[in-house]
């Protein structure tokens, strides 16, 4: 389907959520960078934003459940999820566990 | 330092390069099917340089939604940000009122995850530097992946995988995340929030699942002092 819309609305919406997103962007940036340190309440709660943000990144990326338990383990990208996390475990190689996990991806969904 | 930590950047952000490209060919390609022009396609991906929010729009327009639906929409998918600009702040602290401008608009996941990681794990890496090249290697990429996505009208076969690079990335930081028991607590209720609200709208079960991991951390934290 194509739109009805006109250059106008459609520039429109370009710049309105071009300065949302960039005022979402810049929120804490601009006002830590304003007030004197960041509230250590605040700072000792921002620790764990990367191991939460990152699950919850990840996750939804290689698990998808299905109908039954086998099921939803037998699936190409939580195996192949799997093998790469072993791999960035004992390695913490970034280059090496995506080759891996690309390769664990192409491996098993030739087989399943 | 300059070069060294700006190389070491793009280095870090290469691996999800790889996973960026079909992304930002579809966003191209998404964007002229959907009839934009090939300039507003352009446009898009350079004034908001958000994947995941511009393809909502793109999809949204096609389908003649309100164009308050449309921007709203995309406002809320990029609410995570929020917590993104809130976690990486006090490493921007001492940077000039430019550099906070520009290292904002290129705040990513991508640019954020790689970022974050390497300051937390050294204390001596350039903030800015190591920023610039790892947030400007992904913006690069995009850029120049919208454009050949639009001229080219072609992306990369799903079957081929290629997209899963950057989860892939996002699992190795996340490994090397995992340190102790709070943070470890975070990860597992995040990433079961996530995937229990993958089907909600609007991105909001990345949004809850961070919410819900930081709270568990920080809930287990405070109960081992």
């Amino acid at each position: 389907m194509t739109t009805d819309y006109g250059p106008l609305a459609i520039w429109t919406v370009v710049l309105v959520v071009g300065v949302a997103t960039f005022a979402i962007r810049y929120s804490f940036i601009f006002l830590f960078g304003r007030i004197d340190g960041v509230p250590s309440r605040i700072e000792s709660g921002l620790r764990f934003v990367p191991a939460a943000v990152l699950a919850a990144l990840v996750a939804p990326a290689i698990v998808d459940p299905g109908p039954t338990v086998a099921a939803t383990i037998l699936d190409d990208r939580l195996l192949a999820g799997a093998v790469a996390a072993v791999v960035a475990w004992y390695t913490d190689n970034m280059f090496a566990t995506i080759a891996v996990g690309l390769l664990a991806l192409w491996a098993v969904g030739a087989v399943l | 330092m300059f070069p060294d930590d700006f190389r070491a950047g793009v280095r870090a952000a290469l691996p999800s390069l790889l996973g960026l490209i079909p992304f930002g060919l579809v966003a191209g390609i998404a964007a002229l099917d959907a009839g934009l022009s090939p300039l507003q396609a352009v446009g898009l991906s350079a004034v908001v340089f958000a994947g995941a929010s511009q393809l909502a729009a793109i999809d949204l327009l096609a389908n003649d939604a309100s164009l308050v639906v449309v921007v709203l929409t995309a406002i809320v998918i990029n609410l995570r940000m929020a917590m993104y600009s809130a976690s990486i702040a006090p490493y921007f602290e001492s940077l000039r009122r430019r550099w906070e401008v520009v290292c904002s608009y290129l705040l990513t996941d991508v640019g954020y995850a790689l970022s974050i990681t390497e300051f937390a794990e050294d204390d001596g890496t350039s903030r800015r530097w190591y920023y610039l090249g790892a947030a400007g290697a992904v913006w690069t990429v995009w850029q120049v992946a919208t454009v050949v996505g639009v001229f080219l009208g072609t992306g990369i076969p799903d079957e081929w995988g290629v997209g899963f690079a950057v989860p892939l990335v996002f699992l190795t930081l996340l490994v090397s995340e995992v340190s102790d028991r709070p943070r470890l607590v975070a990860a597992l209720v995040g990433g079961s929030v996530a995937v229990a609200g993958a089907n909600w709208p609007l991105n909001l079960g990345l949004i809850g699942g961070a919410l819900a991991g930081v709270v568990s951390g920080a809930l287990v934290d405070r109960r081992g002092e």
